[in-house]
C-alpha cells in the first residue's frame, strides 16, 4: 500500500538533505548551542549555590533570573535542537500559541490559588 | 528543515495535495503529542508551585536537601544534579548529531551518535537511581517537638544564637547518630519476626544494637534542609549540644520520627507533598527518560540492520529526536524549580 504520508515534496523534512560542506556549518552551530547550555548551567548552579534565599528583593532577583536563564535554555532547546525554527511560520504558532495561551492562564490561575491559601493560613492560623 | 526558503502562493499551500506545514504527518503529529505531554509536565509543576505557594510550613531548600555525591562525604550542594542535568544535555546534543547525520544519509555517524545517545540516557537513568535512592534513605531523619523552648544553637562559624523552637517543631539528628537509631529501633521490633522462625537472630540483633530508650543524641540539627531568618541574618544547619539537646530529644513528639521519605512522610519537611511531587514529577520524567531509551534502542538496531537507507532517509531519527530533545527540555523546568528555587 502506498504509504500517504510521504507526499514527495522537495520542502519536506524528510528530503531535506545536506552535503558534508553544509553539515559543516550546523555542526558548527549545534557546538556553539553546546557550549552556552552548558554555560548557563554551570551559571545556574553557582547562583543556587552562592545566593541565600533570605526574601529579599535580592532573592526575588535572582529567582527572576533563574527563570529567565531557564527560559533562554528552552528556547535554544525547542528552536535549534528540535529545529522548530527551521520549520514553517505556521507551524511554530500552531505549536507554541496554543500552549502559550493555556498556560500562561494556568500559572496564573494556579499561583494565585496558592498565595491566596497562604494569605488564609496567615489571617485564620 | 528548510521550510523558511520555500515560496509557495497561499493557494499551493492550503489548496491540498500537500502538507501546508511542509511537515510529514509522522512528525507534526509527534509535535502535537509533544504539546499535549507539555501540557501534562506543566501542569505538574504549575500544581507544585500552587502547593508551595500555599504551603503554611517551611519549604525545604534543594542545595541542602540535595549535597551528596556517590561515594563521598561532605556537602556537595546541587553538583550530583549538575552532572546529571549536564549528562542529558550532552545526550541530546549527540543526538541532533544524529539527525545531522542522516541528513547526510551518513549510516555510520547515525549509529555513532545514537548509540552515544542511548548511553548517555542509561547514565542519567542509573543517577537517577541513585538520586531516589539517596532520597529515600535520607540522612539521619527527623521529629517534631511537642513543647516551646528556646535553646543556644551554633552555626558552622561558631557564632551562637538563641532559638526560639515553637510547639512543633520539625528538628534533625545528626546522620552519625540517626542511622544508628533506626538500626536500632528496626533491630527492636524485629524479635517478632525472629520467635516465628525459632528466634536465631534475636540475640545477634540485641548485642549488635544499643537498648533504644537509653540512647540519647549529643547533637540536634535545626534547619538542616528549610531557612530561617533572624536579624536579616539567614540561619541554616545550626547546630545545639549538651543538655539543650537533651532538652529537645525529651520533646519528642511521640511518632512523629520520620527517616528519609515515603508516600506518607518524610524528614525533609512537614509537608508529605514535598516528597509527593518530588516522587511524583521527577519518577514521571524518569518514565519519559526511561521510554525515550527504549525507543532509541530500537531505532539504533534499524538503523544498524540498514532500514533507513532501504527507505532513502532518515527521517525517524529526527521524530524519536524531537521526543528525546522534549525529555531534556522538560528536565530544564524541573531542574529549576526542584532544585534551584
Amino acid at each position: 500500500m502506498e504509504r500517504d504520508d510521504l507526499i514527495v515534496n522537495e520542502s519536506y523534512a524528510l528530503n531535506a538533505k545536506h552535503d558534508e560542506a553544509a553539515g559543516k556549518q550546523i555542526r558548527k552551530k549545534l557546538y556553539a548551542v553546546t557550549v552556552l547550555l552548558t554555560v548557563i548551567t554551570i551559571i545556574e548552579v553557582f547562583m543556587g549555590v552562592a545566593f541565600k534565599r533570605n526574601g529579599t528583593f535580592a532573592w526575588e532577583t535572582i529567582k527572576l533570573t533563574f527563570l529567565v536563564l531557564t527560559l533562554v535554555k528552552a528556547a535554544y532547546i525547542v528552536l535549534i535542537f528540535m529545529h522548530l525554527g527551521d520549520e514553517r511560520k505556521n507551524l511554530k504558532y500552531v505549536i507554541l500559541l496554543p500552549y502559550a495561551i493555556f498556560i500562561m492562564y494556568l500559572i496564573f490561575i494556579g499561583l494565585y490559588e496558592g498565595v491566596s491559601v497562604q494569605e488564609g493560613h496567615n489571617i485564620f492560623g | 528543515m528548510s521550510g523558511q526558503s520555500e515560496h509557495v502562493t497561499k493557494d499551493e499551500l492550503w489548496d491540498g495535495n500537500r502538507s501546508p506545514f511542509s511537515v510529514s504527518y509522522g512528525k507534526m503529529m509527534m509535535w502535537f503529542f509533544l504539546v499535549s505531554d507539555a501540557l501534562t509536565f506543566s501542569g505538574l509543576l504549575t500544581a507544585y508551585g500552587a502547593i508551595r505557594h500555599g504551603s503554611s510550613d517551611l519549604w525545604p531548600v534543594g542545595e541542602q536537601v540535595f549535597e551528596a555525591l556517590p561515594g563521598l562525604h561532605g556537602s556537595y550542594p546541587l553538583m550530583y544534579v549538575a552532572l546529571m542535568t549536564f549528562i542529558l544535555i550532552i545526550s541530546s546534543v549527540t543526538m541532533v548529531l544524529a539527525v545531522e547525520a542522516g541528513h547526510r544519509m551518513d549510516k555510520k555517524g547515525v549509529v555513532k551518535w545514537l548509540g552515544l545517545t542511548i548511553i548517555g540516557g542509561f547514565i542519567f537513568l542509573g543517577s537517577q537511581a541513585w538520586e531516589w535512592s539517596h532520597f529515600i534513605h535520607g540522612s539521619g531523619g527527623g521529629f517534631q517537638v511537642n513543647q516551646a523552648m528556646t535553646v543556644a544553637a551554633a552555626d558552622d562559624a561558631g557564632n551562637t544564637y538563641q532559638i526560639t523552637l515553637d510547639n512543633g517543631t520539625w528538628v534533625h539528628m545528626t546522620s552519625d547518630f540517626g542511622h544508628k537509631y533506626e538500626h536500632a529501633m528496626e533491630a527492636a521490633e524485629e524479635p517478632v519476626a525472629h520467635d516465628e522462625h525459632g528466634g536465631h537472630g534475636e540475640h545477634a540483633a540485641a548485642e549488635a544494637h544499643e537498648d533504644i530508650s537509653t540512647m540519647v543524641p549529643e547533637e540536634i540539627v535545626l534547619n538542616k534542609y528549610t531557612l530561617e531568618h533572624k536579624d536579616g541574618k539567614d540561619l541554616r544547619k545550626l547546630i545545639v549540644k549538651g543538655e539543650d539537646a537533651k532538652k529537645i530529644w525529651a520533646a519528642m513528639e511521640p511518632g512523629s520520627m520520620a527517616f528519609g521519605a515515603n508516600m506518607q512522610k518524610n524528614e525533609y519537611a512537614m509537608q508529605q507533598q514535598y516528597a509527593n511531587f518530588f516522587f511524583f514529577v521527577t519518577g514521571f520524567h524518569g518514565f519519559h527518560v526511561f521510554s525515550g531509551v527504549l525507543i532509541n534502542v530500537i531505532v539504533w538496531l534499524m538503523a544498524i540492520k540498514g532500514v533507513f537507507e532501504k527507505r532513502g532517509h532518515y527521517e525517524t531519527i529526527e521524530k524519536i529526536g524531537l521526543y528525546w530533545h522534549f525529555v531534556d527540555l522538560v528536565w530544564v523546568f524541573v531542574f529549576t524549580f526542584f532544585y534551584l528555587i
